[in-house]
C-alpha cells in the first residue's frame, strides 16, 4: 500500500513576518524556511504506518520553487522512501495544488493521502478537502488518530465539540491535526541517507494542469496594533482596573 | 446577488451565534437563503427563519446528514448551487471540512476565514497567524466563503422567513460515522462567550486546571487553553485557542500561565480587554495585555477568584 504525503515549504513558525511598507505582500527575503509543521506530522504518521508494516511505500510530494527539494529531503530524512517535486515559480493556490495532486494520484495509484490540515503561511485549510472532492474519495480532516484495518481507515477528528471518529473506505484523504503524533528529530545519518533517495522532478505542464491563480491580492496590510497596557502590582488593583474598564 | 448560507446545525440544534454572525456578513452580499441540514433539522430551520436578513430557509432533514459527513453534505450543496452567486458558512470545523469540497466540485477557490466584505468579489482575510491582512479579489464565477465569526456582530432576530423542505441529494456512500466524544458543559460556548479564561503550560497539570475553571465559573466565563496545555493533556482539544484552534474575541480574555506565542495571539488578540497573569515579566503576552499581573498563578488566581 502506497501513501502520498504532500509537503509545503513555508516561513518557519518561529518567524514573525513583516508586511512590506508598500502593501504588496509580506517580506520573506532571507527568513528561515521550514516544512509546514502539519506536513511534518503527516510524514511522521505515514512513516510510522510503514514501520508497522501497514504501508509499503511513502512518497513525499512538493509543489513549488526549486528550493522545495530541501523540504523533500527533510521528508526523506524523517523516512519517506522517495520524493517528487512539481517545480514551478508560479504562485500556487490550494485548488491548483489539489489538481496537481490529483494528477499525481492517477499516475502513482496511492491508497491514501496524509497531508497537513492547513499551511501556516496562507492559513487556507482547503487542499486536502479539495483533493478528496476531485478524486471522489472520502475525507477525514483534522485527524488526531489514524487506524488502518483492511480496506478501511478509522480516523478520529478534532472538531469544535470534541472528537468524532469516522470510518473511510480506501482510497482516502486524511489531514492531520496537532495531536496526531510528535514528529521525530531527524538524525545526521538519516539526513545523509536522504540525500541518496530518489527525487523526481516534474512540472505542472507534465500533468497538463492549469495552475492560474483564482484569487488576486489587491493589498496586504498590518493588522491593527493593540495599545500598550499597564502592569498592576496586586490582585486588588487588577480587580479595581477591571471594574473601572467595565470588563466585570 | 443570491447567497446560500450553510447553517451550523449540531444534532438537530441550530448554533444561533455562529449562524447569525455569518448572516450579518452574508447580508452585505445579497439575499440570504439559509440551508439547515441534519437528521433532524426542522427546529433549527424554524429558528433560523427568525434571523433578521434571512429571506428563505431550506430544510434538508434526512438521516444522511445526521453527522454532517463532508461527502453527502457537499453533494447536497452542489445540487443547490446553481441559483446562488455566493456559498458561505461560519468558519466552524464543520464548514471548514465541507466547503472546500463544495468549491473543488464547482472548480472554484474558497476564501477562508474572511474578516471583512469589501464588495461582492473582494474580501479581507488574515494570513500568517493574523500578522498580515490580505485584501483578495476572486475571479471565480461563484464565491465560496467561510466567515470568521469573531469579527462580525450577530444579526438580530425578529425575522419571519419562509421554510421550504427539500429532499436529500445523492449519497456518495464513501464514509461512515462511528462515534462522537463530546463533553457537555453548563459553561458558555467558547466562541460566543463574553468572558474567556484560558490556561497554559504554566498551570502544570490537569488537576490544577481546576484553578482556571474555578475563576471561569466565578466570572460565568468559558474556559480556553493554549496548545501546550492541550498537548500536555491538561485540557481537551476543543478548548484550544489560536491560529489552528478557535478564534475568540470576548469582552474579557484572561490568559493564565500562557507565554503569548504568535500562534496563541492569533486566536485572542481581538478581545476587547486582555488580562495576563504570568510569573515571567518578559513574557510576550504582556505586550498585548491591557492589564498585566506578574505573579505566581497558584496564589494570584485563587486570590482573584476569591475577590470577585
Ligand atoms: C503549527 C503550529 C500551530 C500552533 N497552533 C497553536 C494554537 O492554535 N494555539 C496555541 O496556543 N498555540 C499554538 N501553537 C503553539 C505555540 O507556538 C506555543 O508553543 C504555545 O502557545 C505555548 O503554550 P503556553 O504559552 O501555554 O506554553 P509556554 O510557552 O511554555 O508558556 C508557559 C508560560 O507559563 C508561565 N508560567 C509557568 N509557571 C507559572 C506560574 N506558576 N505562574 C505564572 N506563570 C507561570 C511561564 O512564564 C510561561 O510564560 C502552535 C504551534 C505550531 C508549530
Amino acid at each position: 500500500m502506497k501513501v502520498l504525503v504532500p509537503v509545503k515549504r513555508v516561513v518557519d513558525y518561529n518567524v514573525k513576518v513583516r508586511v512590506k511598507s508598500d502593501g504588496t505582500g509580506v517580506d520573506i527575503a532571507n527568513v528561515k524556511m521550514s516544512m509546514n509543521p502539519f506536513d511534518e506530522i503527516a510524514v511522521e504518521e505515514a512513516v510510522r504506518l510503514r514501520e508497522k508494516g501497514v504501508v509499503t511505500e511513502v512518497i513525499a510530494v512538493s509543489c513549488g520553487v526549486t528550493q522545495c527539494t530541501e523540504t523533500l529531503r527533510t521528508a526523506m530524512a524523517i523516512g519517506a522512501d522517495r520524493a517528487i517535486l512539481v517545480e514551478t515559480n508560479a504562485e500556487l493556490q490550494p485548488l491548483a495544488v489539489a489538481k496537481l495532486l490529483k494528477a499525481l494520484a492517477e499516475k502513482e495509484g496511492p491508497h491514501l493521502f496524509i497531508m497537513g490540515k492547513q499551511a501556516i503561511d496562507d492559513d487556507s485549510n482547503q487542499t486536502g478537502q479539495m483533493l478528496a472532492a476531485l478524486l471522489d474519495w472520502p475525507q477525514a480532516t483534522f485527524a488526531s488518530k489514524v487506524e488502518m484495518t483492511g480496506d478501511t481507515v478509522n480516523v478520529t477528528r478534532e472538531v469544535d465539540g470534541g472528537l468524532e471518529t469516522l470510518a473511510l473506505q480506501l482510497p482516502a484523504v486524511v489531514t492531520t491535526d496537532l495531536r496526531l503524533n510528535e514528529p521525530r528529530y531527524v538524525t545526521l545519518p538519516n539526513i545523509m541517507k536522504a540525500k541518496k533517495k530518489p527525487l523526481d522532478e516534474k512540472t505542472p505542464a507534465d500533468y497538463g494542469v492549469d495552475v492560474t491563480p483564482r484569487l488576486s491580492v489587491a493589498k496586504t496590510t498590518e493588522p491593527e496594533a493593540r495599545k500598550a497596557g499597564v502592569i498592576v502590582k496586586t490582585v486588588d488593583e487588577l480587580v479595581a482596573k477591571l471594574k473601572e474598564a467595565g470588563a466585570i | 446577488m443570491a447567497v446560500l448560507l450553510l447553517a451550523e446545525v449540531t444534532d438537530g440544534a441550530l448554533s444561533m451565534d455562529a449562524t447569525a454572525k455569518a448572516v450579518s456578513a452574508a447580508a452585505k452580499l445579497g439575499d440570504v437563503t439559509v440551508l439547515c441540514a441534519g437528521a433532524k433539522a426542522a427546529d433549527a430551520a424554524k429558528e433560523a427563519a427568525t434571523i433578521a436578513g434571512v429571506s428563505k430557509v431550506l430544510c434538508a432533514e434526512d438521516a444522511l446528514y445526521g453527522h454532517r459527513l463532508a461527502e453527502p453534505t457537499a453533494a447536497l450543496i452542489v445540487s443547490l448551487a446553481g441559483s446562488y452567486s455566493h456559498i458561505v458558512a461560519p468558519a466552524t470545523t464543520d464548514a471548514k471540512n465541507i466547503l472546500p469540497r463544495v468549491a473543488a466540485l464547482l472548480d472554484v477557490m474558497v476564501l477562508s476565514d474572511v474578516t471583512a466584505v469589501v464588495d461582492a468579489d473582494t474580501f479581507e482575510r488574515p494570513i500568517y497567524a493574523g500578522n498580515a491582512i490580505q485584501t483578495v479579489k476572486s475571479s471565480d464565477a461563484k464565491k465560496v466563503i467561510t466567515f470568521r465569526t469573531s469579527t462580525f456582530d450577530a444579526a438580530a432576530t425578529g425575522g419571519s422567513a419562509s421554510v421550504e423542505n427539500i429532499g436529500a441529494a445523492d449519497n456518495p456512500g464513501l464514509s461512515a460515522w462511528v462515534e462522537d466524544k463530546t463533553a457537555t458543559s453548563d459553561r458558555p460556548e467558547l466562541t460566543s462567550a463574553g468572558i474567556v479564561v484560558s490556561g497554559g503550560r504554566g498551570v502544570g497539570s490537569k488537576d490544577d486546571f481546576a484553578i482556571i475553571e474555578a475563576l471561569a465559573d466565578k466570572l460565568g466565563a468559558a474556559v480556553g487553553a493554549s496548545r501546550a496545555a492541550v498537548d500536555s493533556g491538561y485540557a481537551p482539544n476543543d478548548w484550544q485557542v489560536g491560529q489552528t484552534g478557535k478564534v475568540v474575541a470576548p469582552n474579557l480574555y484572561v490568559a493564565v500561565g500562557i507565554s503569548g506565542a504568535i500562534q496563541h495571539l492569533a486566536g485572542m488578540k481581538d478581545s476587547k480587554v486582555i488580562v495576563a497573569i504570568n510569573k515571567d515579566e518578559e513574557a510576550p503576552i504582556f505586550q498585548v495585555a491591557d492589564f498585566g499581573l506578574v505573579a505566581d498563578l497558584f496564589s494570584a488566581v485563587p486570590e482573584l477568584t476569591g475577590k470577585l
